[in-house]
């Protein structure tokens, strides 16, 4: 029973950065601009908040910077694709090659250093409660910051005006510019804010998850939250739904082993690269479902009249 | 007010100055980088730009790098064209050199008599098999079950990573090799025959030239090379002339995992002899760069592959030389993709300054009268629409 609530607490801790990186991403897919760059953004806010967590010893000053350096790619990342119109795909991918580089060059002084801040902490009453006290209410407070973001999510896309006009933005960004909203503003403030959350999500891998900075870490958690928006046509709920299963599918190979079944290591390892091939396969048998669920101007260009 | 204009039609002079201006940027933020470290900015880019190209030997090693680069690039070039996402050469070039060291590593351990040119067509066929196998998943996934191709080849580049790791520690590592993760020494008759004596560069290299001259051909002097690529920037034109979208999707990623796959098993059988988990340094990456840079064609990708190994010799130099990461490299590559990306806007468009000509032609009612709107009004159609005749 211990171990159960133990394993729930791990699954709950590996889906948090999916879940805030998928969310991210599901924010700027809702207004139509898809951002390949999710890894390289993961990468540059491991590396920074792992760096400024060093230096201050405060993991929120840490977050802070994780999530304004992917901020700062990202607005690059916006002029391009909305401005300049510039190809989605090659440029999100060019950010996750810069990112990828330039995460290893700034990281170079940080391999292997400690950061031993202690995030974990249980939530006052709560957390004695058995079983779920250690299942639920043991863990670092960006695991219910990404419950309550999801939930928020859902409300402002789906109950609020502004979400209205910015998923009308997706669907039809000529029908929305026609009625007078500034669609590129609005779409380059939700790739903003979508950077920012993959920001946070890059940091909690370095500063809570595992923590330490190692080249490459993110090992393309990026890619997966990329696939999860697809595997939730689009609902914050779902997402969250997918992160967790994600999260679970990473501790499997534990559990696994715990039980004595031999596999080699490295087959172990490959489970949520083919969990995340599998679910695609799944999701996207029907490409109707798909066309229905998917904002209709994704990863379109957006030319507006004079 | 700087403002962006759309051009009658995309500049030629652009296209070509786009990466050269990229390059530029590139120069100087590493001067920037250097100075802003404590490094002389001049001798840290003489160690980029100059030094890999000085002497024989440099140019040797700089063929050796800029085989695989060639060889990946080719087939992403042609992926792109006809808008298959493959960004998974990585995983198909760890395949190769899977397909072609295994084949040498047999070779090896039952003694059988080969010669060097005698073996070299058996490494290529094998690579081949081997990278196009693995992107033969890519594409079965996408045409039968509509799984995104980006997403896919993608994470099928961490599960090739852990399938060589796997042989590497376990069925493949060489018993006498002190329990290091690698194969035996494959037999000196299995390497690729060298060029010229005492240096690394190997005939493979011609190979990639090669391919890219086929790849020029095909695409650009034969009809099935045009059909491909029209479902690029015109899948519903390419539908109405009846082009299959499945045949380049099958076509585009066989052709390219393919020619990854070779450039693995080069890898492996040419200048490391043995595999270990580290045959690849991303070659299937910064590949992705030469495409683009090399603005997809093919004698572009030479060019770009020759640029981009530079870099990667150049992160290597600045290692052992000034005493900068070679992560460099990596941002460098970064730098120049975005930057062209950027300057990529003026191919379509021209800078104006100030209230430009579009606005006093939208007010113009004769010319909206005309049909012009639709031309001012989307820089996009205008290149189109300009592209099959003289504009009014």
């Amino acid at each position: 029973m211990n171990e159960l609530a133990l394993l729930v607490a791990a699954t709950l801790a590996a889906g948090t950065p999916l879940a805030l990186a998928a969310l991210g991403l599901l924010v700027n897919e809702r207004v139509g601009v898809i951002n390949l760059g999710a890894e390289g953004l993961m990468l540059i806010s491991a590396v920074t908040g792992f760096a400024v967590a060093v230096h201050t010893r405060s993991p929120w000053l840490a977050f802070a910077a994780g999530a304004a350096s992917a901020a700062l790619v990202a607005v690059a990342f916006g002029w391009l694709v909305i401005w300049l119109n510039a190809n989605q795909y090659a440029t999100g991918l060019a950010v996750s090659l810069f990112g990828g580089g330039f995460s290893a060059f700034v990281g170079v002084g940080y391999v292997g250093r400690r950061l031993g801040i202690e995030l974990n902490y249980a939530v006052p009453g709560l957390g004695r409660i058995p079983f779920l006290g250690a299942a639920l209410f043991r863990e670092h407070p960006v695991v219910y910051l990404a419950v309550a973001l999801c939930i928020f999510l859902s409300w402002f896309f789906w109950r609020t005006r502004t979400g209205l006009v910015l998923r009308a933005i997706g669907e039809s960004p000529d029908a929305a510019h026609a009625l007078g909203y500034r669609v590129r503003r609005a779409r380059l403030a939700a790739v903003v804010a979508g950077g920012a959350l993959c920001g946070v999500a890059g940091t909690v891998l370095s500063v809570a998850y595992t923590p330490l900075w190692v080249e490459g870490m993110v090992a393309g958690r990026g890619w997966i939250a990329l696939a999860l928006t697809v595997f939730a046509t689009w609902r914050p709920g779902r997402v969250l739904l997918g992160a967790y299963l994600f999260g679970g599918v990473t501790m499997l190979q534990l559990t696994l082993q715990a039980q004595g079944v031999h596999l080699p290591a490295e087959f172990m390892s490959m489970l949520p690269y083919l969990a995340t091939v599998l679910v695609l396969v799944l999701i996207s048998r029907n490409p109707a479902w798909i066309r229905l669920n998917m904002p209709s101007s994704l990863g379109k260009p957006f030319f507006p009249t004079q | 007010m700087i403002r962006l204009e759309p051009r009658a039609a995309p500049s030629r002079l652009m296209i070509v100055l786009s990466p050269i201006l990229a390059l530029a940027v590139t120069v100087a933020v590493a001067g920037i980088l250097f100075a802003s470290l404590g490094k002389d900015p001049a001798r840290g880019l003489s160690v980029f730009l100059l030094e890999p190209l000085r002497g024989v030997r440099a140019l040797s090693e700089l063929g050796l790098k800029a085989t695989p680069l060639v060889l990946c690039s080719l087939g992403l070039a042609l992926c792109y064209r006809s808008n298959v996402w493959n960004i998974g050469a990585e995983g198909q070039f760890l395949l190769g050199a899977v397909g072609g060291g295994g084949l040498a590593m047999w070779v090896t351990m039952h003694r059988v008599a080969v010669s060097g040119w005698g073996f070299f067509p058996f490494v290529i066929v094998a690579g081949a098999l081997a990278g196009a196998a693995w992107a033969a998943a890519v594409a079965l996934l996408k045409d039968r079950f509509h799984a995104n191709e980006i997403l896919v080849s993608l994470m099928l580049v961490y599960v090739a990573n852990l399938l060589l790791a796997w042989l590497m520690f376990g069925p493949w590592k060489d018993p006498k090799g002190w329990n290091f993760p690698q194969t035996v020494s494959f037999a000196p008759e299995t390497t690729i025959p060298r060029v010229f004596r005492g240096m690394r560069l190997h005939w493979g290299f011609a190979v990639a030239l090669l391919a890219a001259v086929f790849m020029w051909t095909f695409l650009f002097r034969t009809f099935k090379g045009l059909q491909l690529q029209v479902g690029g920037p015109a899948p519903a034109a390419a539908r109405y002339a009846g082009f299959s979208a499945r045949g380049a999707l099958w076509t585009t990623l066989l052709a390219s995992g393919g020619l990854s796959g070779v450039a693995g098993a080069f890898e492996a059988v040419g200048p490391m002899g043995q595999l270990t988990p580290h045959v690849s340094t991303g070659y299937g990456f910064t590949a992705i760069i030469v495409a683009f840079v090399g603005r997809l064609n093919p004698i572009g990708c030479v060019l770009a592959s020759v640029l981009l190994s530079m870099f990667l010799l150049g992160g290597e130099l600045a290692q052992s030389r000034v005493g900068m990461p070679a992560a460099l490299t990596g941002v460098f590559q970064g730098v120049l993709l975005l930057s062209m990306l950027a300057f990529d806007a003026l191919v379509n468009n021209r800078l104006r300054l100030g209230g430009g000509l579009v606005r006093s032609r939208a007010r113009d009612p004769g010319r909206r009268a005309r049909g012009g709107e639709e031309i001012v009004r989307d820089g996009h159609l205008a290149a189109t629409a300009s592209r099959q005749g003289p504009r009014t």
